[in-house]
């Protein structure tokens, strides 16, 4: 055969050079991921500026070692200069719309660490059930969740996700998303959401927190306080997407309020005098703040340093928002084209490494200001049972856009890359599903 | 090492994937749908009902207000007097361990308990006698597209009788009582008194497998057997061998896999047939084989040199072949000596010749092929070439007394069919108008076009599939007795073991309920109650 390779010596260690101390810190949106992988006779050598770095070439280095058909493990003469474009890659996961079994969460961070993400964005919380275990509020879990006893994420797991994360240079943020979004809330603290009015009576039914009272924010102030302890991030995400104003407008004693306040009819106005209370508390706590792009739109008092995460999909009028944001002087996260959860027939994780984050009008300064993006895997059709194979191998494409340089776009070559790729996540014992025709030399045993 | 399909394989991947516009007030992950008046999961558990987890839905249930407790250590699924099985019939057994296990598999005290039955208001229900009444009741047979599927069950102290006419509605009813077991707060086992009467509506309940564009493995198979049988499914389309890979190894040719396959451990051995056969069996699951021709064959032609058309281009041959040649003798030398193997490998009645998607392009540039036309007498139609070949292949399989399954291209393009063909509908557009013509022609019909459950999309899809009515089509009385059932079709160009399962279930439910419930079965917000509760038992 052409091309024999000429087998040298074989090789004994990786050195593993990091120049920067520090591994039992937390990694942050400031972290330097670059690393050096240098593979030669006699001598294979890693080197970063930090453990993260180090992380980052370590997996690089996996990737790179293959096995011939006799079983032989070799690797290439290699030279590796590598380092991430965007500083913000992460993964949204949605326990609220369906519990996650601990097992799922540490598994997928696994997964991420193989596609260099480095954020686990965790939308703990919503509508449909609050399985945080709060210390100070123990009730919004014991009344919140799905089941109690059995659908709920303890003090410890939480402490084992962010730790589990930390080994693998992937931040935690956790989102608490108010004032919408908060139903399963209601059961626990009472008196924390709005009473929605039918006429004159209460109808029964709850809406958005309810921003006129001062034991919302007491409340919100304790609970943050909480949050603020457990999340050793800097950043935490407060949500404040989708507000209904009907539950609001409904209620009488807030329609007081407006017109004491003077907002009249602008419940928008509403909406943002309690995000710009949220927004003080929390940064009191010294903790950084993420929104949705509704904060942003309806034109909240933000201070300059909040992080904008534009979301909404239409014709790709997000890279509008992207423009507006930025222009504005805001550091911006893309997830609009990535909801993965949304799912179609055939390769639609085409369309997601086709994304072009900074493919908007503005200046250098302006695309500097995009930080990175967010792959979201929200739960309405999504649990334990299919999360894995609709999350991978499609979430490594959104990985690509955001590590790789802008110029890597041939999808044909992606095909390739990302169809071995699959197949050696299965060989890692990840339910990783097919994307098209094929085979894997190991393929995955069957549910 | 992985094989990527190619440039071809990646734009044919690309030319179906739908833009995904939506529109504005998009909500974080739900779609602007309806209102959805659903009960969330959490709420169900106070006004339960007894049927509120049954499905698919018998055609006759009554129940009553009555419990009867059922302790683990002494109930009995039994042969009842007068059956005429008994301890000797194996499928029962089978299925009477299996279904003891599903009621109670998870229950901690199943050996004697040491504290006796403290009194409780509930009588307790010892036994369900099951008694078959036909002389013959099928024990050691097959089933087939005419057994009995009927049972009767009456729920009440102390015994619980199921009468069936073969061991088939047995195994339907031990489905029904085993849904029917319900645990109450303090973990008894619970059933009320009930009485049912049920039968499928359509005969032919399938659902299609495809493990050519992906090879499954066997525990991936018989693990969605065990699914068909908790939804009352009754026929696996094993469309076993296509394009990409033939991992079926034939005894008489075994280069067709040891060239065909993916790989050499991506193969279905002898052994392995007989499993999935036998294992389907006892569930009262028909598995009927699709050996697809003269298109779909590309993986066949490494196996078999002289068996595809080789592609001319300009007067030049090329390295590329195209569908099974129809103009030369060793091909039907080949095909007979193949079916006579399927036909004793598989045992059912029928066998699934294809002959869908035939593309022409390779026929045309064939001299030969185009030689032989003119001595036809075809002119240029080359479809009459297609029913030339296919008249033959089911001339074939009937010599071995085998009824023969089609693609509906196959009657479209006017071959001479056997009275007994059954047309497999799978076009989409305008199915009713094609369903009307089959039977009109007086052939049966099996319906597949609108429960194509591979064309995954966002959302609550399985509403569409549960809200087809399959009778809807222009037709006499006589001619809708045609359709004769249908099939959920889960194609495996996106679809391997990794997410098989999750996305056949509880899709394919839908279309399960649709096949063997009354046709008045149709409320969406009753089905989606039945339904969560059926999934959470399926898990």
């Amino acid at each position: 055969a052409e091309n024999e390779p000429s087998w040298e010596t074989p090789c004994t260690e990786l050195l593993v050079y990091v120049s920067t101390p520090g591994c039992d810190g937390f990694p942050s949106l400031d972290s330097k991921e670059s690393y050096k992988l240098s593979v030669s006779k006699g001598s294979m050598l890693l080197s970063a500026e930090t453990i993260w770095g180090a992380l980052r070439g370590l997996e690089t280095f996996s990737q790179l070692v293959g096995r011939d058909e006799n079983g032989t493990y070799y690797i290439n003469e290699t030279e590796i200069v590598d380092f991430p474009r965007f500083p913000h890659r992460g993964l949204l996961l949605d326990t609220s719309r369906h519990y996650l079994p601990l097992r799922a969460i540490l598994e997928t961070l696994d997964v991420m660490a193989y596609n260099k993400f480095n954020v686990f964005h965790w939308h703990i919380v919503d509508d449909p059930s609050f399985p945080y275990e709060s210390s100070t509020f123990p009730e919004l879990s014991r009344q919140g969740a799905f089941n109690a006893m059995t659908h709920v994420y303890t003090a410890s797991d939480v402490r084992a996700v962010i730790e589990y994360a930390r080994l693998r240079g992937i931040r935690v943020i956790a989102e608490f998303d108010t004032p919408g979004h908060t139903l399963s809330w209601g059961p626990g603290a009472p008196g924390l959401l709005t009473p929605c009015y039918m006429g004159k009576a209460p109808s029964g039914v709850y809406g958005p927190i309810n921003p006129i009272v001062n034991s919302t924010y007491q409340f919100v102030a304790s609970l943050f306080q909480e949050v603020s302890t457990v999340f050793p991030d800097f950043f935490l995400h407060l949500g404040g997407d989708e507000v209904d104003f009907t539950c609001w407008k409904s209620n009488p004693e807030i329609r007081a309020f407006m017109i004491e306040m003077g907002l009249g009819e602008d419940y928008k106005k509403l909406e943002s005098f309690y995000i710009q209370r949220l927004l003080d508390i929390v940064s009191s706590l010294g903790k950084g703040c993420i929104v949705w792009q509704e904060v942003f739109d309806n034109d909240v008092k933000l201070r300059p340093d909040t992080i904008i995460h534009v979301w909404k999909e239409n014709n790709m009028q997000y890279l509008n928002e992207m423009a507006n944001v930025t222009r504005a002087g805001y550091r911006a996260l893309l997830s609009a084209p990535w909801y993965l959860n949304r799912i179609s027939y055939g390769q639609d994780w085409i369309e997601a490494y086709k994304v072009e984050p900074l493919h908007f009008e503005g200046s250098p300064e302006q695309k500097a200001l995009v930080i990175g993006g967010e792959a979201c895997m929200w739960g309405e059709y999504v649990d334990v049972t299919n999360l894995t194979p609709r999350l991978w191998p499609r979430g490594g494409a959104v990985a690509e856009r955001l590590w790789s340089n802008e110029t890597v776009r041939n999808v044909e070559d992606a095909y390739a890359r990302l169809a071995e790729f699959r197949c050696t996540l299965l060989g890692r014992g990840v339910q990783a599903q097919p994307l098209y025709v094929g085979y894997c030399d190991h393929e995955f045993g069957g549910v | 090492m992985g094989r990527a399909m190619g440039l071809a394989g990646l734009l044919l991947g690309l030319v179906v994937v739908p833009a995904v516009l939506v529109s504005t007030s998009l909500r974080h992950g739900a779609p602007p749908t309806e209102a959805e008046p659903e009960p969330s999961g959490w709420e169900l558990a106070a006004d339960a009902v007894p049927e509120d987890s049954l499905w698919p839905l018998p055609q006759w249930v009554r129940t009553y207000p009555r419990q009867l407790q059922l302790a683990p250590s002494r109930f009995q699924l039994v042969h009842g007097a007068g059956s005429s099985a008994g301890p000797s019939c194996g499928l029962l057994q089978d299925a009477f361990r299996r279904y003891y296990e599903y009621m109670f598999g998870h229950s901690r005290r199943r050996t004697w308990g040491r504290r006796p039955l403290a009194a409780r208001a509930e009588p307790e229900l010892l036994q369900l006698q099951v008694v078959i009444e036909a002389g013959d009741p099928g024990c050691d047979r097959h089933p087939h597209l005419t057994s009995s599927e009927a049972y009767h069950l009456t729920v009440t102290e102390p015994v619980a009788i199921l009468r069936a006419s073969e061991v088939w509605g047995a195994l339907r009813g031990l489905e029904t009582f085993s849904q029917l077991v319900h645990e109450d707060d303090y973990g008894s086992f619970l059933v009320n008194e009930s009485e049912i009467n049920d039968f499928p509506r359509f005969a032919h309940r399938g659902v299609l497998l495809d493990t050519s564009r992906h090879y499954l493995p066997l525990k991936s198979i018989l693990t969605n057997l065990d699914a068909m049988a908790f939804n009352k499914f009754n026929v696996l389309h094993w469309h076993i061998v296509d394009d990409q890979s033939f991992p079926y190894q034939s005894i008489y040719f075994p280069e067709l896999s040891d060239k065909g396959a993916y790989s050499s451990n991506l193969i279905y051995t002898p052994t392995d047939v007989r499993l999935v056969i036998e294992y389907a069996r006892l569930r009262g699951i028909r598995v009927i084989p699709e050996f697809d021709t003269p298109g779909h064959t590309q993986s066949w032609g490494k196996g078999q040199k002289d068996l595809l058309t080789p592609c001319y281009n300009r007067g030049q041959p090329t390295e590329s072949f195209g569908p099974v040649n129809p103009v030369w003798n060793t091909t039907y030398d080949f095909m007979t000596k193949f079916f006579k193997e399927i036909s004793s490998v598989f045992p059912d009645e029928f066998i699934h010749l294809g002959g869908d998607e035939v593309d022409f392009s390779c026929w045309k540039s064939n001299p030969e092929v185009k030689e032989f036309m003119k001595k036809q007498g075809f002119g240029i139609d080359y479809a009459k070439l297609e029913s030339y070949y296919v008249q033959n292949i089911l001339d074939i399989v009937s010599s071995y007394n085998k009824g023969q399954m089609v693609w509906q291209e196959v009657f479209d393009h006017k071959a001479q069919l056997k009275p007994d063909t059954v047309v497999q509908v799978w076009m989409a557009n305008n199915y009713a108008g094609e369903l009307s013509r089959v039977t009109r022609a007086g052939f049966t019909a099996v319906l597949s076009a609108p429960w194509y459950l591979d064309y995954i999309s966002y959302g609550q899809d399985w509403k569409k599939y549960y809200s087809v009515e399959p009778l809807n089509f222009p037709g006499s009385e006589e001619q809708k007795k045609l359709l004769i059932g249908g099939e959920a079709c889960l194609w495996g160009e996106f679809v391997d073991a990794t997410n098989l399962t999750p996305r056949l279930w509880p899709r394919a439910s839908a279309v399960a309920e649709r096949l063997w419930s009354s046709s008045n079965v149709t409320n969406l917000q009753d089905a989606y109650k039945r339904l969560t509760n059926h999934r959470c038992r399926m898990l």
